[in-house]
């Protein structure tokens, strides 16, 4: 038999990167088929060719063993291919059912838009999905998880044979991620064909039937026997060397209170907060989506007002009222949605990381000094690994690990007292992730202290010191190393419905 | 976004043609249109009226430099025009009133920043849109300067000012000197100061560059009194000119700004901002509107054709975007 959807020798040339190389492979209907590799190995680049929205440099897609020539991304939608990428494509004003429909509201005889066939339309194909969410909502007010199912909604909508998923958990609970399995197991009984990209090796082996691992636009090695594999193999074949225990977790000392945060309000939060960070401590930060973590971290860096309570700096009181005002106090952060928040897509890598840093260097308080600025960048490029043709290139054109390096490598290149990351590894390779987490023990080593927010509790288990677990706007509990489980922490973090 | 549309493979022949094409496209239009006009329009290409284009382009030219900023932070201005104005009515009426030039240009330019102040101050700290906030203010502006002068042009009396308009340096007029310093001085400030890097990142994510620690509003309330400051100066350089404070002069100058600027390749959604550009895009309208007069084609005409080589430009420019996206 041969399968639904070949890659048939594929390459894929930007100007200085070779995205792919020679590419060959295939999925069959009834497969879901895991694709994985290190930021910049070209899986993105791969689900784009596949969606029309590039050409290959070389070779081709066939479908059904037709060879395909998409011209955009309506044909590869009329072959039945639909892609839910990385980056979400909603539009945050329009509702729900107007998203689903986009570009085929159905028409009353007058030509006008039909409102309640629209509406039904998508009520359906949300039942489907098993989504509780009003069609007539406004993207805007959706969570990023939600956002996600409708995205997959969307695909479903147009009957597509071949789905394919780019890190489609990154931003979701873990209850959504439940779902998602769910849905993608029905896909799969139906018959569909299915690629799934993930850094994530949990889920690779919780839902994929085949794994192709990618390293530098190369193709690796296909694995169709799933049993014959384990995490410790697919990890050395992406990265090309082992890694034990991704989060390496080292003993260190710790010296005196540098952060206390007293009584915190302001919007996002229920109560005040109140917590103390230790010099060279690492600081974890776990709760559900929504629990007022990310909130919580933009009023200490004075993102966001805060309308009562207190910071005390080395035990001195300090006002915090803007990023700038943090920054000078020696306060960074590193933002959960990199897209919007965190790079300046149509500007350089070197004008990304240089942006803050710089304020250091300049001539006579105004002049760039561009040498210096060149040679913290290019220090960074090779430190962090940033898969780039070369530092004037934009930040928008990276693949999505990459975009993050360059966020982290804006606040590595300051003289970091205090680093709040919130979600650092998000979208992050397996090998870049324990280097990130390296940095960490390192730089809490210099006497630096971390708070790191996060979704992935084994992440937060696996790099802090001490966890402080939020829900519901509020700190609920924090706990030291040596108590952490995953059971207590958890059944801290889910909403306990007796409690009110 | 994603981009939707497919690009075949080309062949590097073809590449090194679009590099030149990319980085300096509307440079390589100017030169070739400078050359047919040179051959084509008898006077065109003489000493007398280069120097009468550059004269022209000046006061165009002084604002984009400014313009450029507003617009690499993703911003625009509209009131330019009637700054110009009512800087150059101040300034002759202070003159009169002081017998000192050196106030009265102080009045203007200093008039012209208080502007933009308030523009800047609005739009930064209320989060009013540009356009809004800048229109408004243009109807407030062309009023106040109807108020100063009493509603009718202002002579001025000192002969010594006229200088600053009208004289000479080495044979070229203070005008263009003064416009070329101006970009000198801010293609400088835009690729090798932290304010002009600060402004494009601005412009390329808002959001983003706050949380970097820029202080955006301080830098968003910078740029407009800037702008105002030189749209005032250019006022009072205009004034010098004329010889007196014209309050309905200018009529449709921010528009002719911000189209030159557009022209070189400036983006209207902000962090593209090459001054080379600006440079390239008052020149091309300059030489074209010169090249018209020379031609006595008459005024209607000429509307005509700046708005289709502004819309082919920006058409070009739309072009080229999607096609370095791939
Ligand atoms: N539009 C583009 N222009 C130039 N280079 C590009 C473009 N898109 C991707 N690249 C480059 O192609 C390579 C592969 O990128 P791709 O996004 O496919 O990686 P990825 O495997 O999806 O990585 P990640 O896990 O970080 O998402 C990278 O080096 C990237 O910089
Ligand atoms: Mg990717």
């Amino acid at each position: 038999m041969t399968a639904y959807l070949e890659f048939k020798s594929v390459s894929k040339q930007f100007p200085g990167v070779k995205a792919l190389d020679d590419v060959t492979f295939s999925v069959q209907s009834g497969e879901v088929h895991g694709l994985i590799g290190e930021n910049g190995a070209g899986k993105s680049t791969l689900l784009k060719i596949l969606s029309g929205a590039y050409f290959p440099s070389e070779g081709a897609v066939y479908i059904n063993s037709q060879a395909m020539d998409f011209q955009g991304t309506k044909d590869a939608l009329d072959a039945g291919v639909a892609i839910i990428y990385q980056e979400l494509n909603l539009v945050p004003e329009m509702t729900v059912a107007e998203n689903l429909l986009l570009g085929h509201f159905p028409r009353k005889k007058s030509g006008f838009i039909d409102f309640k066939t629209m509406k039904e339309i998508a009520s359906k194909e949300l039942s489907y999905i098993l989504e509780e969410i009003d069609p007539d909502q406004k993207i805007k007010n959706l969570s990023i998880g939600q956002r996600q199912m409708i995205e997959i909604a969307k695909a479903l909508l147009h009957n597509a044979d071949i789905i394919a998923f780019d890190e489609p958990t990154s931003s979701l609970s873990d209850k959504e991620t439940i779902r998602l399995f769910e849905i993608i197991k029905n896909l799969q009984k139906a018959g569909k064909a299915i690629i799934y990209v993930s850094h994530r090796m949990e889920e690779i082996f919780k839902i994929c039937n085949t794994v192709t691992v990618f390293r530098d636009g190369k193709k690796i090695e296909t694995f169709t026997d799933m049993s014959k594999v384990d995490h410790d193999i697919l990890v050395s074949r992406m990265v090309g060397r082992d890694i034990k225990d991704v989060y390496s977790y080292r003993q260190r000392e710790q010296g005196q209170t540098v952060l206390e945060v007293k009584d915190l309000m302001g919007p996002g939060l229920a109560k005040p907060a109140s917590f103390s960070l230790k010099k060279g401590e690492i600081l974890g930060f776990f709760g559900l989506v929504g629990a007022g973590r990310s909130e919580l971290m933009r009023l200490i860096y004075g993102a966001e007002k805060h309308s009562g309570g207190a910071f005390y700096l080395d035990e001195e009181q300090m006002k915090i009222n803007s990023p700038r005002s943090a920054i000078e106090k020696g306060m960074f952060f590193c933002p959960e949605d990199r897209k919007d928040e965190g790079i300046i897509p149509i500007r350089s890598v070197n004008e990304n990381i240089n942006i803050s840093v710089r304020r250091h260097s300049m001539k006579a308080g105004l002049f760039l000094d561009k040498k210096k600025e060149r040679e913290t960048t290019d220090s960074f490029i090779s430190k962090l690994q940033i898969k780039t043709p070369n530092r004037d290139k934009d930040v928008g054109s990276l693949s999505g690990g990459n975009q993050q390096k360059v966020i982290l490598a804006r606040w590595l290149a300051e003289d970091v007292k205090i680093l709040i990351m919130d979600e650092p590894t998000r979208g992050i390779d397996v090998g870049t992730k324990n280097e990130i987490y390296q940095l960490m023990y390192q730089l809490t080593e210099e006497g630096k202290s971390i708070i790191c927010v996060s979704s992935d509790l084994p992440e937060v288990m696996g790099v802090s010191d001490r966890l402080i677990v939020m829900r519901d706007g509020e700190i609920v509990t924090s706990f030291e190393r040596d108590e952490f489980s995953e059971e207590t922490i958890l059944s801290k973090a889910l909403p306990d419905k007796a409690e009110n | 976004m994603e981009n939707t549309n497919a690009i075949k493979p080309v062949n590097p022949a073809v590449k090194v043609i679009r590099n030149l094409w990319e980085n300096s496209g509307m440079l390589v239009i100017f030169i070739l249109l400078f050359i047919i006009l040179s051959i084509f329009v008898p006077y065109f290409f003489t000493w007398r009226n280069m120097i009468g284009l550059g004269l022209s382009v000046s006061m165009v030219g002084m604002v984009a430099c400014t313009m450029l900023f507003c617009l690499a932070s993703g911003d625009f201005d509209l009131s330019v025009e009637n700054i110009v104005a009512f800087s150059g009515v101040t300034a002759a009426v202070v003159i009169n009133a002081t017998g000192s030039i050196f106030i009265g240009v102080l009045a203007g330019v200093l008039g012209g920043g208080l502007i933009g102040i308030i523009n800047g101050t609005i739009i930064a700290k209320a989060g009013i849109n540009a356009l809004i906030t800048t229109l408004g203010m243009a109807q407030i502006v062309r009023g106040m300067a109807f108020i100063v002068s009493g509603g009718s042009a202002v002579g001025i009396t000192n002969m010594a000012f006229f200088n600053l308009g009208n004289g000479q340096f080495l044979g070229m007029p203070n005008p263009i000197w003064i416009t070329i310093i101006c970009f000198v001085v801010f293609g400088v400030l835009l690729n090798n100061t932290s304010y002009g890097k600060n402004t494009l990142a601005m412009g390329g994510n808002m959001e983003a560059t706050r949380l970097a620690g820029v202080a955006v509003d301080k830098i968003k309330i910078m740029i407009f009194t800037i702008q105002g400051m030189m749209a005032g100066f250019a006022g009072v350089v205009l004034a010098s000119r004329m010889t007196s404070g014209q309050p309905n002069t200018s009529i449709g100058f921010s528009l002719d700004v911000i189209s030159a600027c557009v022209l070189g390749g400036v983006s209207l959604s902000g962090g593209v901002a090459p001054i080379q550009g600006a440079i390239v895009g008052v020149l091309i309208m300059g030489t074209v509107q010169n090249a018209m007069n020379l031609m006595n084609i008459p005024t209607f005409y000429q509307y005509v054709v700046r708005g289709v080589i502004l819309l082919i430009a920006v058409l070009i420019d739309r072009f080229k975007q999607t096609n370095t996206k791939n």
